[in-house]
């Protein structure tokens, strides 16, 4: 039961990012690329999301627990450090080059096109690489979200 | 590579989007993330917590399929960016989310829903980012 919601919730996530453009490479560039062939779609999507998502959440966190697990995994981390920072601009970066992110990149899978299975191979060699360099580096591990 | 306005189609998306992060957090209680997800798949910490993830995984890659059940079409994936472009973007993409802490999704969308700081920063930052990059190899120097 838990697992078949659990795939209908990826199923739902998928639907969204196809119908929303966020597994079209070229939707997304177009959204950045506001001194060229500017498409403001993406805005739209960011809006519907959120809308819904903090409605959703202000009733689903005002529970005490989710339905199958003990407890909320919400991050609790609080600083705004060099990590974020740096972390989330080189992912910007990355995203601008390619296209894809990765919660449009996961879905598209489904279309068998080699491009996105290109671009999946290159972002988990990324996240190993972001492990290394973690595991030389400062000790404290943080959950990704 | 002109693409058409699609207000309708993208909020619609968008909603299904903010649906299933609702979701997920009712059922299991996690946050709807695709790089921590991805994470947890390849760097499994236990099988427990690998499976949901797979399971999700299969739900999101099923869904152009369904698409194509509906429509006779799989969603527009045209790719504007050459093979090179497509994998060192990937590795840095991995790389950022990883250190950042997230995406596009689990920081632009549940994060910032949830008000936090930290998502909040991390959004306008890769957004800012993202648009000077497409800038620079548009109009710096591929214009």
């Amino acid at each position: 039961m838990r697992f078949v919601l659990t795939y209908g919730v990826g199923l739902i996530f998928g639907l969204g990012i196809s119908l929303s453009g966020m597994a079209n490479p070229a939707k997304v560039l177009n959204f950045l690329d506001i001194a060229g062939s500017w498409d403001p779609s993406l805005a739209f999507v960011m809006g519907g999301a959120l809308i819904v998502t903090y409605f959703g959440y202000r009733f689903v966190l005002g529970r005490k627990a989710p339905v199958f697990a003990p407890a909320f995994g919400v991050p609790t981390a609080r600083q705004i450090d060099a990590k974020l920072i740096g972390g989330s601009a080189i992912f910007g970066i990355g995203w601008g080059i390619a296209g894809f992110c990765p919660g449009g990149a996961l879905p598209a899978l489904g279309t068998g096109r080699w491009e996105v299975f290109a671009f999946v191979a290159a972002l988990i060699a990324g996240i190993f690489l972001a492990k290394l360099l973690h595991s030389l580096g400062r000790p404290q591990a943080q959950p990704t979200a | 590579m002109e693409t058409t306005f699609t207000p309708w189609a993208s909020l619609s998306g968008g909603v299904l989007i903010g649906i299933a992060a609702v979701l997920l957090m009712l059922t299991l209680g996690r946050i709807m993330g695709a790089t921590g997800i991805l994470a947890g798949i390849v760097q499994p910490q236990s099988k427990d917590d690998a499976a949901w993830r797979l399971v999700l995984l299969a739900g999101m890659v099923t869904a152009p399929l369904v698409i194509l059940g509906l429509t006779g079409e799989m969603p527009a994936v045209e790719v504007p960016v050459s093979m090179p472009a497509l994998l060192i973007g990937g590795l840095i993409v991995g790389l950022g989310g990883t250190l950042g802490s997230g995406c596009t999704s689990g920081h632009g969308v549940c994060g910032m829903a949830r008000l936090s700081v930290r998502s909040i920063v991390a959004t306008l930052t890769f957004m800012f980012a993202t648009g000077v990059t497409v800038y620079i190899t548009r109009h710096v120097i591929g214009g």
